[in-house]
C-alpha cells in the first residue's frame, strides 16, 4: 500500500513532488565534490609517498608519527613503531579529521541529502520505505561527534605549527616564505574556522548553560562561536577544498613536477 | 498592472480529488492568497481555504505552492513570471479534509505530550527573577506562529506515516529546547525529547529551517543544541562519570 505523500489519508496527488525549481543542483554538486574528495584523499592516504617537500608537510600526513615517515617529516617523533612499513602514516592520523567531518552536523545534512537521498531536497520524497533516523547502529555513532572535535582541535594546533615552520626555506633557515607557506597558512585558518564553528564547540563553550548571566566569559565565547557557527557550512566546504589543494601542491613539489615559488 | 494568472488548485476531499485549472485576474502587488480569494469569489464559491490574518502572523494559510511548503499570504505573485502557472495544493503530510484544508490535529496531540513549564519556587518576595541574557535564546523560539510548515516538510513524518506516533517534529523540538534552556524550568527535558519525542529520528537535513516563515533557525538553535544536551546525558562518558561520582541529579547535570 502506498505510504507517505501518496498515502490514503493525504490529498490524492499522483506526482511525488510538484517542485519545479532546480532542487537537484545542491545534492548533485555535493555528490560530485564529495566523491572527488573521497577518491583523491583515498589515493593520497594509501600512497604513503610524496607528502613531504622540505619545509612543507602535507596536512593529510600531519603529524607524521610512524616509523614509515620520511626523514624530516616527524617533528613530533615516531612513537608508532608497531605498524608494518607498507602501512601509510596518513592512515594513523586521518581517521580523526575524517571522523570529525563524517559526524559533523553540516556534513550529515549534506551526505544524507546527496548520497542517501533522505531526502534529496525538501518536499521531495525519499526512496526508502523505512526510516529510523539516528537511533540505531551505525548512525547512533553520530553522537560521538564531540570526541572527534577534541581530536580535531589538537590536529588544528599541529597544523598551525606546520604553518609556522613553513616560514623557513628548504634548509630550515627561518625568515623565508613561499607559495607553499601561504597555502598552508590559508588552509590552517580555514581549518580553525571550520573547527571552532562546530556545533559541539558551540555547545561546550556555553550552549549547555541555562544561565548565561552567571558565566559572562563563557557567554562571550558562546556568542563568538555562534557567529562563526552561522557560516559553518561555508567553512566546511572551503576547508575541504583547501586541505586537498594544500596536499596537492606539496605532492607536486615532492614529485619535482613544479618548484616552490619563493617570495623571500 | 493586472494580468490573467494561470493557476492549478487541488480540489477534493478524503475520497479523492484532482488539480483543476483556473484563470484568475490578478493585480500587481498581490499574493497567492489574494488570487485564491478572487477565485473563490468569482469561480469556485465552495473552495475551502483556511486563512485568517493575511499578514504572516496567524499561521493559518499554510499550503504548498509549486511543491514548496509556504504561507499563501506571504507568497507574492511577483516571485513568478506572469506567464507561469502557479500550482497550489494542501500540505501533503496531514490528512486531507477538503480542498486546501488539512487536519493538523497531529500537532496538537504532540503539543499535549510536552510537560508544561514548571518554574522553581519564587524568591522570598514572591517574584521570579530572570536576566534578559538568560531568556533571549528562547525568545527566538517564541516567534513560532504554529503554521506547521516545518512539520509538513519534515521527511520523517511526510514520507513515513508510521513514524507519527514516535516523532513529535521540529515545531515541538523548538518547544523542548525553549523550556530546557529556560533559566527557571525544573524539568529534565532531555530524556523526554530523546525517548518520547523521537529527537534521534531527526537527521538534521534542515528542511524545517528552510521553510520557516519566521526565519527561526530551528535546526541550529533548537534541534542540534537539544541533541548535544542528550549527548551530555547519554553518550559522553566524562559527563556520565561525573554524574556517578558526584551523584548529581538529572536537573543538575545541565550546568546552571
Amino acid at each position: 500500500m502506498a505510504t507517505g505523500v501518496l498515502g490514503p489519508e493525504r490529498a490524492r496527488i499522483d506526482k511525488p513532488t510538484l517542485r519545479q525549481d532546480r532542487w537537484w543542483i545542491y545534492p548533485a554538486v555535493t555528490f560530485i565534490v564529495f566523491t572527488a574528495f573521497v577518491v583523491y584523499s583515498t589515493w593520497r592516504a594509501f600512497s604513503g609517498a610524496n607528502y613531504y617537500a622540505s619545509p612543507y608537510l602535507s596536512p593529510f600526513y600531519s603529524p607524521c608519527l610512524s616509523t614509515a615517515c620520511v626523514p624530516g617529516a616527524s617533528d613530533f617523533g615516531q612513537p608508532i613503531s608497531f605498524l608494518p612499513a607498507w602501512f601509510s602514516p596518513a592512515l594513523v592520523i586521518l581517521v580523526f579529521p575524517l571522523g570529525f567531518r563524517l559526524t559533523c552536523y553540516y556534513y550529515r545534512k549534506a551526505y544524507y541529502r546527496a548520497f542517501w537521498l533522505s531526502p534529496a531536497a525538501c518536499a521531495v520524497p525519499e526512496p526508502h520505505k523505512k526510516y529510523t533516523g539516528e537511533r540505531r547502529f551505525p548512525l547512533i555513532l553520530q553522537n560521538i561527534h564531540r570526541w572527534f572535535f577534541y581530536a580535531a582541535f589538537l590536529i588544528a594546533i599541529i597544523l598551525s605549527y606546520d604553518a609556522v615552520i613553513a616560514f623557513r626555506d628548504e634548509n630550515h633557515e627561518w625568515g623565508h616564505m613561499g607559495l607553499g607557506t601561504l597555502i598552508l597558512l590559508v588552509n590552517v585558518v580555514l581549518i580553525w574556522l571550520y573547527t571552532l564553528s562546530c556545533h559541539s564547540c558551540r555547545h561546550i563553550t556555553g550552549g549547555r548553560l541555562r544561565n548565561f548571566s552567571k558565566h559572562p566569559l563563557r557567554y562571550r565565547f558562546w556568542t563568538f562561536v555562534s557567529k562563526l557557527n552561522g557560516h559553518h557550512a561555508r567553512f566546511a566546504w572551503a576547508s575541504l577544498i583547501s586541505v586537498a589543494l594544500a596536499d596537492f601542491y606539496i605532492y607536486l613539489l615532492a614529485t619535482n613536477t613544479i618548484s616552490d615559488v619563493r617570495f623571500f | 498592472m493586472g494580468y490573467d494568472l494561470s493557476m492549478r488548485v487541488w480540489r477534493g476531499n478524503e475520497d479523492g480529488g484532482a488539480l483543476q485549472d483556473f484563470t484568475v485576474s490578478v493585480e500587481e502587488g498581490e499574493v497567492v492568497l489574494d488570487a485564491l480569494h478572487r477565485l473563490q469569489a468569482t469561480q469556485a464559491g465552495d473552495l475551502a481555504i483556511r486563512w485568517n490574518c493575511k499578514a504572516g502572523k496567524c499561521g493559518s494559510c499554510s499550503a504548498e505552492i509549486n511543491g514548496r511548503p509556504r504561507l499563501m499570504c506571504m507568497t507574492r505573485l511577483s516571485e513568478y513570471e506572469p506567464s507561469e502557472t502557479i500550482t497550489v495544493t494542501p500540505m501533503r503530510t496531514f490528512p486531507i479534509i477538503k480542498d486546501l484544508v488539512t487536519d493538523v490535529s497531529y500537532n496538537y496531540e504532540k503539543a499535549k505530550e510536552i510537560p508544561a513549564f514548571a518554574p522553581t519556587p519564587p524568591d522570598p518576595d514572591g517574584k521570579h527573577r530572570m536576566m534578559q541574557v538568560d531568556v533571549e535564546r528562547g525568545q527566538e523560539f517564541r516567534k513560532c506562529i504554529e503554521c506547521f510548515l516545518c512539520q509538513d516538510t519534515c521527511h520523517v513524518v511526510r514520507d513515513h506515516e508510521d513514524n507519527k506516533s514516535a516523532f513529535a517534529g521540529p515545531r515541538f523540538f523548538l518547544r523542548y529546547a525553549e523550556l530546557d534552556m529556560h533559566p527557571l524550568d525544573t524539568h529534565d527535558r532531555r530524556q523526554l525529547a530523546q525517548a518520547a519525542a523521537g529527537l534521534s529520528m531527526c537527521n538534521i537535513t534542515k528542511c524545517c529551517t528552510e521553510v520557516c516563515p519566521e526565519h527561526i533557525k530551528i535546526t541550529d538553535n533548537a534541534i542540534i543544541p537539544m541533541k548535544e544536551r542528550v549527548v551530555d546525558r547519554k553518550y559522553d562518558p566524562l559527563v556520565w562519570l561525573g554524574s556517578k561520582i558526584f551523584r548529581r541529579d538529572q536537573r543538575e547535570e545541565v550546568e546552571s
